[in-house]
């Protein structure tokens, strides 16, 4: 019990001292006024190349997998290291869609992809069809990190709720007062103990443990012993799985309106383009850090377990806890911890802005200005965390872990609308309606039949679709068990039915929305040394394009 | 993602140059499960399906960073 007192202290005084910073982020870059959306919800839009590196890092990379990745390897083998060629593919294939969708959010003051649908296809349906699947897909995430505050709370033995609490109320407070300078300050300071954290594990836990040769044949040998037999190679029945979950997973990541609001807080199109080579630092990291579940299984760890259950999520805390001096324990818990803290702060943000944005000033008041939209936005994000907190506590975790599967699946159901959107006017607005429509229903349909037998749920348990549902897999040559990642198939059908739709629509002349949007918007690069305004006098004349009408960030001198 | 939409002759950055087709190969390779789905040959300890798949961040830090700076004065302001 001493033990885990000394690394309590450590990790509530690194906690506390990021809380401070949290705070005082609202000076950093300060602006004349912070009642302006763009101030809070988008930090000025003025982040440069490193800033942007910690915070869209910081923001994807969240603390959940950094627990539930290598839970997933220690449980099941080879399958769970998709998150890998996941996490290479994806810059690769946004690399052009996101400069773009900078550039037009730029030239028209958007601040949500739910706005850039509104702007492009003309229609509010549309968008507000977005706005809320971006907020049901968010909301389970920010739930998420509190489980991998709470995964690192257990290796302590600390009660979690009033410890989950605290924590919680304390990233509402600075989130509330800084907005998103809070979370791109803080991520500097959890990105550093996550990397040190990790540098040391991989080097230091594979030497006790006798090399990596030994971790991986002790894991192969604990996988295929198991009741469910699992491999560190994948077998024939998962292959099409593992592709189809990487390719639909990076499809997905950049539609999540948090991964928007990083994009969006950036300076410049190549900034973005910068960090599209410079992002994937974080996907070796997360390599590594996935194998830590076999060291877990070469190092026997066992997971803690609460009412009866194992939770798996507790093998990468248990494993420091086993392996590392108390003090570096201690600095690990809280790198968990604090890294649990950005992305929630940065997703609260992003859901407000949703909100605010594509509900209230849509739907309630019309009329109301950048001050008034920053001021309900701060509200929203308080009550997001607040219903974050509650559903982890009441309800239970597990439900947003199964959320979150599904949050995959249905923001995946907005690619037509945005991420199509940014290349071409062709798909009719009711054609994107019905598509997305058709494309849900599957989903969930799919998402409906499939058991989890771990936790001995009938429905809604995983994302792998059995194909001998629907034909007999072996008769075009697959293995008989061959499943498939859900998001993907759902989001072809969600195409088709676009397509369709459109062709019909064209064909009776119902007419389309307005596009907003002209083509040279997508391409809209205005200087790129606008945080240094002493030196890019600003020119009469220019300003009057909503974007560019952002209040100047405070000479320093 | 088909149509070339963009107005703007000759000379004027559109995004579209053909050096973006360059970027597809870091997206389909890691994709490949035949290329990786092994064990031999061993690398510092690290069967193969996890060395090569961790070598493919290189291949896609390497393109991207061809390709932004292959377009990055285009791209910019013109």
């Amino acid at each position: 019990m001493r033990a885990h007192l000394s690394e309590i202290i450590i990790s509530a005084i690194i906690f506390l001292a990021v809380a401070v910073i949290g705070f005082l982020a609202a000076r950093w870059k300060r602006p004349a006024s912070m009642a302006h959306i763009d101030e809070w919800g988008l930090g000025g839009r003025q982040f440069g190349s490193w800033v942007t590196w910690f915070l869209i890092g910081g923001d994807l990379y969240t603390a959940y997998t950094f627990v539930a990745v290598p839970a997933l390897l220690f449980g099941a083998g080879a399958a769970g290291f998709f998150a890998v060629p996941y996490t290479v593919i994806v810059y690769p294939l946004v690399f052009v869609v996101l400069v773009r969708l900078w550039s037009v959010c730029r030239r028209h003051g958007l601040v949500t992809p739910a706005d850039f649908v509104r702007a492009r296809s003309g229609s509010s349906t549309m968008a507000l069809l977005v706005a809320i699947t971006g907020i049901v897909a968010t909301m389970p995430y920010i739930a998420l990190q509190l489980v991998g505050i709470e995964s690192v709370l257990k290796a302590m033995h600390v009660n979690p709720t009033w410890a989950l609490i605290v924590a919680f109320a304390i990233l509402a407070a600075y989130t509330y007062s800084s907005g998103l300078r809070a979370p791109a300050l803080i991520a500097f300071v959890k990105d550093m103990l996550i990397y040190i954290v990790i540098i040391v594990a991989i080097i230091y836990i594979p030497y006790k443990l006798g090399g990596y040769h030994k971790i991986f044949d002790s894991a192969q040998t604990t996988l295929s012993a198991k009741k469910t037999p699992g491999s560190t190679l994948l077998g024939p029945a998962n292959q099409i799985q593992y592709i189809t979950l990487a390719l639909g997973s990076a499809l997905a990541l950049f539609l999540y309106p948090h991964s928007v609001t990083g994009v969006l807080a950036s300076r410049s199109r190549n900034v973005i383009k910068r960090n599209m080579s410079a992002l994937p630092a974080y996907s070796l990291l997360l390599g590594l850090i996935a194998l830590l579940g076999y060291m877990a299984i070469a190092a026997k760890v066992k997971p803690i377990v609460t009412d009866g259950k194992a939770d798996t999520n507790t093998v990468v805390p248990v494993l420091f806890d086993q392996m590392f001096p108390h003090w570096f324990a201690g600095v690990a818990f809280a790198a968990v911890a604090i890294g649990a803290l950005v992305p929630a702060a940065i997703m609260s943000i992003a859901a407000a802005n949703l909100f605010t944005r594509n509900i209230y000033v849509e739907y309630i008041r019309p009329d109301a200005d950048p001050a008034r939209q920053a001021a309900v936005s701060k509200i929203a994000s308080l009550v997001v965390k607040i219903g974050a907190v509650a559903v982890i506590l009441l309800i239970s975790p597990q439900f947003s872990i199964d959320l979150q599967l599904i949050g995959g699946v249905i923001i995946l159901q907005t690619l037509p609308a945005v991420a199509v959107g940014l290349y071409t006017r062709w798909l009719h607005r009711w054609g994107l309606v019905a598509g997305w429509i058709a494309g849900m229903g599957l989903g969930m349909w799919m998402l409906y039949q499939i058991p989890n037998p771990a936790t001995n749920h009938k429905h809604f348990g995983g994302s792998n679709f059995a194909l001998s549902k629907w034909f007999d897999p072996t008769s075009i040559g697959l293995n008989a068990k061959t499943t498939i990642y859900v998001g993907l198939v759902a989001v072809v059908a969600n195409l088709v039915v676009a397509v369709i739709v459109t062709l019909i629509c064209k064909a009776l002349r119902t007419p389309d929305g307005v596009d907003a949007t002209s083509p040279d918007d997508y391409t809209h690069d205005p200087a790129e040394a606008r945080p240094e305004p002493v030196s890019v006098p600003r020119q009469p004349g220019q300003g009057t394009l909503a974007g560019d009408e952002l209040p100047e960030p405070a000479p320093t001198t | 993602m088909s149509e070339q939409q963009d107005s703007g002759g000759p000379g004027r950055s559109t995004g579209r140059s053909p050096w973006h087709w360059l970027l597809i190969v870091p997206v389909i390779v890691p994709l490949l499960t035949f290329l990786y789905n092994g064990k031999n040959p061993y690398f510092l300890g690290f069967p193969r399906f996890y060395w090569l798949q961790l070598a493919f961040i290189i291949l896609g830090v390497g393109t991207t960073t061809l390709v932004y700076r292959l377009t990055k004065d285009r791209g910019d302001r013109s």
